[in-house]
């Protein structure tokens, strides 16, 4: 006879209940604390209860870790207290941001903005007319250009770097760390002074898409070569041993293994990209309606317009800037999260 | 490989041209602080000094705030976090950086301005005596200080991904080690993690400080830009090289237009230098921590 035993994992260091009730205690004990000395004092304000019950709760932790374990215990727990309030205070903004952008947003958030133009409209004018369809597509419009543009450049890039190692790599590489930190605005001027300066060139859409570009290449080449990197090498290998050429191997085996990865190198560009307005202030010329041609007339985008509702300045400029911002999160965030799934997903 | 050709084209070609615009102006260009378009055929004065000095304020007053509140964030979520918080707020770290600046800008101007200007007059209040937060008459709007603020809030994404990187590859036979011989987790942080990951933090400092560098859209929605230089940060004027060049845009002249280009020269320029050395910082940093 066997003796089967299954060994369940036992957490001795675990904080068991009992000995929570304590510090949870103190915080309530802190927070009633809080609230007697600001009703008392002439502080007032959010601002005084956070910094009060910071302070007082992190006292009574420490006396509590210092009376039972000792000076080297209190000085941890006060540094889990501050580096637990660091947390909180990077989280206020995010939450922040993205409440006042939904609720600020929504104001102005009806079927008409994805069927009306602001042809007939200025920005001051109430929220019910005009829309923003014609940013909408403009953007699009950017998106699809500068991907066309930077897709085939930064993938063979990455994959001389990857895959050739050929003796420019070095310099390669920097150029691409060097490029990853132009700023957006050096890329919009550095355009119009190569194209719309001394000639008679005006802003267009296709203009407009190539800082977008410039911007996008690195972001993309980076990742697609972190994700070249992961393809194992013994399928590289094999496909040599095959007798394949590097271009064949390249083409059929590397490639196709690390496409998901890829795809979230673009999707990454793209939304490094699709909120970029300073590039835009110099190239895009503008327009208040749908514009279908690419090379000629200016074009309206998303973030341009939401520039242009902020420069109005009046009330319903800002709404309208909201509303802009509104879609255009729901667009950078529906890539982000595309992005995640198709990143997650294994190399095959 | 005709992408490399282009690749190396774009980047030739940027230098150039900037310098080109660079050499038109000269050395003055750098360290004048004065910038007045001649009128009608009068004398022309480009000099970006004010605006050097701005820019280099506000990336510092972003660093001083954004730097330790990331390295925070960075340590609670290596060794503080529960694992189901640590996924959601790395995830949420990330969605910060994917915000586009406009957002910054836009939540800036409305939000974060009436809360900041009453941060402003606390630190006035009661720390007037140090000579950077005195003011020589009382207006808190659009300062440097809520500038330097939206900044923090943009860089901190970035700085806590590098240090948050460079914490989790502590190399774990030394944090055991620590821990044997009886050291708190904070003792141990204290004594292996941050002499450890020092550098690294280091390096993403100055990336986060080469995006506060060329930041345009955000600055310019919050800043008052006047062309001076003020050291005062409370005060409610200052500049920065990128958002100047899109406010001075629109009624530049050809010439002015020229020196903006090479304004945009002098920023990139900076902004890449910092990279490259904050990229050489953590690359280093990563090789030895293998």
């Amino acid at each position: 006879m066997t003796i089967t035993a299954t060994v369940t994992p036992q957490k001795p260091w675990k904080v068991s209940r009992r000995q929570q009730l304590p510090s949870l205690g103190l915080l309530i004990g802190a927070a009633v604390v809080t609230y007697a000395i600001v009703a008392m004092t002439p502080m007032k304000g959010k601002l005084a209860y956070l910094l009060l019950f910071f302070i007082l709760g992190t006292t009574f932790q420490l006396a509590l870790s210092w009376f039972k374990r000792g000076r080297a215990a209190a000085a941890d727990t006060v540094a889990a207290a501050v580096m637990m309030s660091g947390a909180f205070i990077v989280f206020l903004p995010v939450a922040s941001l993205l409440t006042t952008t939904v609720t600020k947003g929504l104001k102005g958030f009806r079927p008409q903005i994805f069927t009306h133009t602001m042809a007939a409209t200025s920005y001051s004018d109430p929220l019910t007319s005009g829309g923003l369809i014609h940013a909408i597509i403009g953007t699009l419009f950017l998106i699809f250009i500068a991907t066309i543009i930077s897709l085939p450049l930064s993938i063979l890039t990455a994959l001389y770097l990857t895959e050739i190692k050929g003796r420019a790599s070095g310099f390669i590489q920097f150029l691409v760390q060097a490029m990853s930190g132009v700023p957006s605005v050096v890329a919009g001027i550095f355009i119009y002074a190569a194209l719309l300066l001394t000639t008679n060139l005006r802003g267009s859409t296709i203009i407009g898409a190539l800082p977008l570009a410039i911007l996008m290449i690195p972001t993309v080449t980076r990742t697609a070569q972190e994700v070249l990197n992961l393809v194992p090498s013994e399928l590289r290998e094999a496909g040599l041993a095959l007798g394949a050429t590097q271009w064949k191997t390249v083409a059929t085996i590397v490639v196709p293994a690390a496409r998901n990865g890829l795809i979230t190198a673009v999707i990454l560009g793209v939304a490094r990209i699709a909120g970029e307005t300073a590039p835009l202030l110099f190239t895009l010329g503008t327009s208040d309606k749908i514009n279908w041609n690419p090379f000629s007339g200016g074009q309206n985008a998303l973030p341009y317009y939401i520039w242009s509702g902020l420069r109005d300045g009046t009330e319903g400029g800002i709404n309208r800037a909201w509303t802009g911002i509104l879609v255009l999160l729901i667009l950078v965030l529906s890539l982000f999260v595309s992005a995640r799934i198709f990143g997650s997903r294994k190399v095959k | 490989m005709s992408s490399l050709l282009i690749l190396t084209l774009i980047g030739l070609f940027l230098s150039i041209r900037g310098f080109q615009a660079f050499q038109t102006q000269g050395l003055g260009f750098i360290t004048k602080v004065d910038w007045t378009a001649g009128v009608d055929g009068g004398k022309d004065t480009f000099g970006l000094g004010a605006m050097i000095i701005g820019t280099l304020v506000i990336s510092a007053i972003a660093l001083v705030i954004g730097v330790p509140l990331s390295v925070l964030t960075a340590l609670f979520l290596t060794f503080y976090a529960p694992e189901r918080i640590k996924k959601a707020l790395v995830t949420l770290v990330d969605l910060m950086a994917s915000f586009p600046s406009i957002l910054f800008g836009l939540w800036g101007f409305i939000v974060l301005m009436p809360m900041a200007e009453y941060w402003a007059k606390l630190i006035h209040k009661y720390l007037d005596w140090i000579p950077v937060f005195s003011m020589p008459s009382p207006a808190f709007t659009r300062s440097p200080f809520i500038a330097g603020v939206v900044l923090a809030i943009m860089i901190i994404p970035i700085v806590t991904s590098v240090s948050r990187e460079i914490f989790g590859q502590t190399p774990l036979d030394r944090i055991q080690a620590a821990y044997a011989l009886g050291a708190t987790r904070w003792a141990m942080i204290k004594a292996v993690v941050l002499p450890f990951g020092a550098s690294g933090v280091v390096g993403g400092a100055m990336l986060g400080l080469g995006r506060a560098l060329g930041e345009t859209v955000a600055v310019y929605s919050v800043l008052n830009i006047v062309f001076k230089v003020n050291f005062h940060v409370l005060y409610g004027f200052g500049g920065n090289i990128a958002s100047m060049i899109v406010g001075k845009w629109g009624e530049a002249s050809l010439t002015e237009s020229k020196a903006l280009l090479a304004a945009g020269f002098v920023l990139f320029v900076m902004t890449l230098l910092v990279n490259l050395l904050a990229n050489y910082i953590v690359r280093k940093t990563v090789k030895t921590g293998k």
